[in-house]
């Protein structure tokens, strides 16, 4: 059991202390897609004391070529990312606990989540749900680690409340969905690139070597060869309404929040019920089975197939319409067959 | 005209005069960007006025969504 960690205890960055506090530190990571399954993976390793991982998805074969907590047979199976991703973690380091939960992170959940956690890893695909983290984070001052990447470019930004600019003071308006897709494809490596600096930032605050953080934006591509490192302090604005003196953390208005979603790249929608619940599922089977089409069941969700469609409902009562980027043709599915 | 972008030289056309100019040729003004131009970081509402010269040092980070 000691040798587990003494390649990370000799160096000098973290040594025996630095080991001592990781191993009692509690990390959230939001998506276990490509980013989140690579920093849950290498946190897991580290030793970090407790892990909650987050996704609203499930594995298809498309993950397989990045996404590295996940085997054919999670796609097979249909497995929810966030369970799949519990199993593999725990037959690394039974040590660690972790937690999954299977969900669509939206301001009351994220609020729950990040109660006594020591830093969040943003490993999302949209910056919907990353408004929402940087609200949160601020009203709570918990530090959490921006990251994204699409073909071969990533960027990453640690955000420490009360000290760096936060993400709307970089932003100021809020990319539009479009833009942000992965319509692009993605390679690993730049998956791998972004998860190492979100991983080293996130041991570093572990740690507490605060001196240690990078303090820059940083960009790079690794087909093109390039590099950026900017300094970004003048952009904290004082008139930030999520970090400013006369801040409202106006992301986290319910208002704001959208029951439908478009997902990135996928030709799917999801749709939230208003209020969560939980499905019978086994009972739902049965009815989609009686409406024609073919249904699958595992524990945690049905996938029923119609002509051009495929719905998958989650225990929590979400359900994603594949086969479709139209909100409204999405809805008049759901409540045709779910209604 | 000869300028440094992400630490590369490159030369742009005449017609890039402003930031902005430059932005619209690297066909990066429909992302959210941060710049900075010269060791100094540029609120977006400078980026129209500010001039690119000759020998000028540009670093461009944009904000890109999938992960
Ligand atoms: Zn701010």
């Amino acid at each position: 059991m000691s040798e587990r960690y003494s390649r990370q205890e000799l160096f000098t960055g973290i040594g025996l202390e630095g080991q001592r506090k990781i191993g009692s530190k509690h990390v959230l990571v939001i998506g276990a897609g490509a980013l989140g399954t690579g920093s849950a993976e290498a946190l897991v390793r580290a030793g970090v004391g407790k892990l909650t991982i987050v996704d609203r998805d499930y594995v298809e074969w498309s993950n397989l070529q990045r996404q590295q907590l996940y085997a054919e047979s999670d796609a097979l199976d249909r497995l929810p990312k966030a369970v799949a991703a519990k199993n593999r973690l725990s037959a690394i380091n039974s040590d660690v606990d972790i937690m999954a939960h299977v969900m669509d992170v939206s301001v009351e959940e994220l609020e729950q989540l990040v109660d006594d956690v020591d830093v969040v890893i943003d490993a999302t695909d949209n910056f919907d749900v990353r408004m929402i983290i940087n609200d949160v984070a601020q009203k709570q001052k918990v530090p959490w680690i921006y990251g994204a990447c699409v073909g071969s470019y990533g960027v990453t930004f640690t955000i420490l409340p009360g000290e760096t600019p936060c993400l709307a003071c970089l932003l100021e308006t809020v990319p539009m969905g479009g833009m942000t897709c992965d319509t692009v494809g993605i390679i690993s490596p730049a998956v791998q690139m972004v998860v190492s600096y979100q991983v080293t930032e996130a041991l570093k605050i572990l740690v507490e070597d605060y001196d240690a953080l990078r303090k820059k934006l940083v960009s790079f591509d690794l087909w093109k060869n390039e590099h950026v490192a900017i300094n970004v302090d003048k952009i904290k604005k004082e008139s930030c309404l999520s970090c400013g003196k006369d801040r409202t953390y106006p992301n986290l208005d319910r208002k704001n929040q959208t029951k439908t979603a478009v997902l990135c790249g996928r030709d799917t929608v999801q749709i939230r019920p208003s209020k969560l619940m939980e499905r019978d599922l086994e009972q739902l089977a049965t009815v989609l089975a009686a409406q024609g089409g073919k249904v699958d069941r595992n524990p945690y969700l049905v996938s029923f197939i119609t002509d051009d469609h495929r719905l998958v409902i989650f225990k929590d009562g979400r359900v994603l319409i594949h086969g479709t980027k139209d909100i409204s043709e999405a809805k008049t599915l759901y409540y045709r067959y779910l209604g | 005209m000869n300028v440094i972008v992400n630490g590369e030289h490159v030369e742009i056309p005449k017609n890039v005069a402003t930031v902005s100019n430059l932005l619209q040729h690297f066909e990066l003004d429909q992302k959210v960007v941060i710049v900075e131009w010269n060791a100094t970081i540029l609120e977006k509402a400078d980026h129209q006025e500010t001039r690119v010269s000759d020998g000028d040092r540009i670093e461009i980070v944009h904000f890109v969504g999938g992960g």
